[in-house]
């Protein structure tokens, strides 16, 4: 089913301005500067009938029988379950696709924007995706945002004045010469929403722009994002995994089936009401009908790990004069017990990753030391950074933020066969072992493809079975994870929470690097706030949500 | 797309200038002069190994050094090596070479004052300046060149990258320890990991130049590449250096081209 078309703000009756042409004169001669979104123009109108795509050495479609008209000006959000083909979608209508565009494969139907076939080469078109560390061109934020003025050939003595009200208009708070590396996430994601906007986009394409960002920097760009509906006229279109932050910016949904078109059409309200529990059992986040965490508290025990005095620098940066990386955490002192789960949590860049290699025994303290406490320490006394590493890895888990990092063979059998070979599991009882894991990650039709071929999901559930894959019964005694949920969707978290519950009732002890509110609000038993260097005093996981300024779930 | 702007708007403000060696003079020298300087010393001393013509050269390129306002510390990172290489091959002709103690002092020199001025250019030029001045004063393919610039941001990138592989390896019990033969295969896994992962983010990097129109027609500038007075007489200057180098050596006899 396809709804109709919500009336659309941008096409009331105004001067229709097309690409090109000059703009009104009385346009040009204001003194002050033209905020940056606005100008005579309207937003795009994008138009897809039957378009279909598949990826180059791929036999299934992504997205097939694609249906859908956007009227210039309307706000609409892309939902669907993980591989329904969302992105692919942006990416068509950005023209990032085609023969001689960055993503190759098969198209059919059509895909028209304002009536011509998309293509990235349009001066009115902007696109954000996921990584700002991946979309900031130039090393300086001013010359970042001429970027693309540049290569619309825009006059120089008109480029500066644009850049430093799209600057502006982001709220960016420091100078044009502020170099881009020395940006927070959130910042560097608002400053390639100003490269976009100086851009004076008709078509804004936004691919979860929030995604890498901490709670502070994902709510400041969604502010901004907010304020577009003022500034602009743009047509914007937003795919987002969290959909509840986002429901309220905009004026239509539109719902992708995997392979197929458009499977619900309309108002946020409505789509929601009327599919809330298939989308929700789909695996897409639905307001209202989130999964809800297994309750903590966990059984609790003694002390496993204990990190006295702990002190990191950053490494330092590559490069010509390269200086000793700043501290990234001071003098911490941490316990890790058994059977708990603990959240650290603070801004991004805060230290928090690096915190969790240094408890896990994977680098080396500065100063202090990481000694093993308990049960763990009759596997070995010396602190842990000095363990081998064969030893390490059969008490301790970790799992990496990105999947990809951990896989060290060619296939998921393997993948999965590589621990428990190690110590020392028959051949026999390895293979049965291995085969209930991929049965229960649902991996089975997968056992012997490359891992790095893996959706996100797919990853991610592997990654989690590689660092406990010792064998049913030897679960580690420590489960470390960064960012475990981040990006997956409702099925794949549910599974995620339900084994790190399991694991925590049988006495592991896990400690995870997040910012999941549903797993603060619900699953933590403590949170330990990481932030400039520092570590807090654990507090209950609750505080841990206000500290980071948001909302209880 | 671009309507004419309002000849009553506002200046714009002053182009960014070279933000790298404390203001010193050789560092507001443009990128691409300084380029055409170390290429000039170069060529003037490539064919030519005697001690007069290479000191003469490297007596300027210490001169620049003065005006280049360039940390010391850099300076020995940077440095160092050329010394330590120009030193063991003058040591290595004294000892073992049948020419002498010129002519090993002569080699040793014609190194250090061949990579002086190289190395000063290098440091004190900004890689955005740099492109600028290549692209705008040299005229060297645009796109390429913006490519490369682009390139180098994801280098910290990809060193932070290759740090979290080997935590990783160490996370999953893989350590090569003294084993030769196991670090190889280590670091062959690690090396293939880190190229996928290369190339995804650089194909995400171009996906999003291409989304600002990288890929369109031509580009105009937004930072102009000053050519002034001083960067005309820099290379005037150094031609007459390498010409005096040249005369001086002929006259006081030392002159001894590289294949003769």
């Amino acid at each position: 089913m396809s709804g109709p078309a919500t009336v659309s703000r941008g096409a009331a009756g105004s001067g229709r301005h097309v690409a090109g042409e000059p703009a009104p004169a009385s346009a040009l001669r204001s003194q002050r500067p033209e905020p940056v979104g606005r100008s005579a123009m309207t937003g795009a109108r994008v138009e897809l009938s039957g378009w279909g795509w598949r990826h180059s050495g791929r036999h299934t479609w992504a997205l097939r029988g694609v249906d859908l008209a956007i009227a210039p000006g309307e706000r609409v959000l892309l939902l669907g379950s993980s591989g329904a083909g969302k992105s692919t979608l942006l990416h068509a209508m950005a023209g990032l696709t085609g023969d001689d565009a960055a993503i190759t494969g098969q198209s059919e139907g059509t895909l028209l924007v304002d009536g011509a076939p998309a293509t990235a080469a349009r001066a009115d078109l902007g696109f954000v995706a996921q990584d700002p560390q991946t979309q900031l061109v130039m090393a300086r934020a001013g010359d970042d945002v001429a970027f693309g003025l540049e290569n619309l050939a825009v006059a120089r003595e008109e480029i500066w004045p644009r850049v430093d009200a799209a600057l502006r208009e982001v709220g960016f708070p420091y100078g044009r010469q502020r170099s881009t590396a020395a940006l927070s996430g959130g910042e560097q994601q608002r400053l390639v929403l100003a490269g976009a906007l100086a851009m004076r986009p008709r078509l804004l394409l936004l691919d979860e722009p929030t995604a890498n960002l901490d709670p502070a920097g994902a709510q400041l760009v969604r502010a901004q994002v907010a304020r577009l509906a003022e500034i602009s006229e743009a047509t914007v279109v937003l795919v987002e995994h969290r959909v509840a932050e986002v429901a309220h910016l905009v004026d239509r949904v539109v719902v992708l089936d995997p392979g197929g078109g458009v499977s619900a059409d309309g108002s946020p309200a409505d789509v929601f009401a009327a599919h809330g529990p298939r989308l929700a059992a789909a695996g897409v986040w639905v307001p209202g009908h989130e999964p809800a965490a297994p309750p903590g508290p966990g059984p609790g025990g003694a002390a496993l790990i204990e990190a006295a005095g702990c002190s990191a620098r950053a490494p330092a940066a590559p490069g010509m004069g390269a200086t000793a990386g700043p501290m990234v955490i001071e003098n911490a002192d941490v316990t890790v017990r058994a059977g708990t789960a603990t959240a650290l949590t603070g801004p991004n860049g805060g230290g928090k990753s690096t915190l969790l290699t240094l408890l896990a025994g994977l680098s080396r303290p500065l100063h202090g030391a990481v000694r093993p406490r308990g049960s763990l320490a009759q596997a070995g006394t010396r602190p842990l950074d000095r363990w081998p590493a064969r030893t390490l890895a059969r008490h301790i888990g970790t799992v990496f933020q990105h999947a990809e990092d951990q896989f060290v063979t060619g296939s998921v059998r393997d993948e999965l066969r590589f621990a428990p070979l190690r110590v020392g599991m028959g051949e026999r009882e390895t293979e049965e072992w291995v085969t209930r894991l991929l049965h229960q990650l649902r991996l089975t039709t997968l056992a012997d493809v490359h891992p790095f071929t893996l959706s996100g999901g797919e990853k991610r559930r592997l990654s989690v079975a590689t660092a406990l894959s010792c064998g049913p019964d030897r679960a580690p005694d420590v489960l470390f994870l960064d960012e475990p949920t981040f990006g997956q969707d409702t099925r794949t978290w549910s599974e995620l929470v339900e084994l790190l519950d399991t694991l925590r009732a049988a006495g592991t002890a896990i400690v995870m690097a997040t910012h999941d509110e549903l797993l603060l609000g619900g699953f933590v038993d403590t949170a330990l706030p990481v932030a400039h260097g520092g570590v807090g005093t654990p507090v209950p996981p609750e505080r841990a949500l206000d500290l980071a300024g948001r909302r209880h779930p | 797309m671009t309507p004419p702007h309002a000849a009553t708007g506002p200046e714009p403000d002053a182009q960014p200038e070279d933000t790298r060696g404390g203001g010193a003079w050789f560092a507001r020298v443009n990128p691409a002069a300084k380029l055409i300087v170390a290429l000039i010393a170069a060529a003037g001393l490539i064919p030519v190994i005697d001690v007069v013509t290479s000191g003469v050269v490297l007596a300027g390129g210490l001169c620049l050094l003065a005006v280049s306002g360039i940390e010391r510390r850099l300076l020995l990172a940077l440095a160092g090596p050329f010394v330590l290489m120009g030193c063991s091959i003058g040591l290595v002709n004294l000892v073992f070479g049948d020419e002498g103690a010129m002519a090993a002092l002569g080699t040793a020199l014609r190194i250090m004052a061949i990579a002086l001025p190289g190395i000063l250019a290098g440091a004190t030029s900004d890689p955005t300046d740099l492109t600028d001045a290549l692209v705008q004063r040299l005229k060297i393919p645009e796109r390429p060149a913006v490519g490369v610039l682009a390139a180098l941001r994801l280098v910290p990138l990809l060193a932070a990258q290759w740090r979290t592989l080997t935590l990783a390896r160490r996370a999953r019990g893989i350590e090569a320890g003294r084993n030769p033969f196991r670090a190889v295969t280590i670091f062959v896994g690690k090396t293939f990991a880190l190229l996928v992962r290369s190339i995804r983010t650089g194909t995400l990097l171009a996906m999003a130049m291409d989304a600002r129109a990288f890929a369109a027609g031509p580009r105009s500038h937004a930072r102009l590449s000053r050519w002034r007075a001083r960067d005309t007489w820099l290379i005037a200057a150094s031609v007459v250096l390498v010409a005096c180098a040249h005369a001086l050596a002929i006259a006081v006899g030392t002159w001894q081209p590289l294949f003769m």
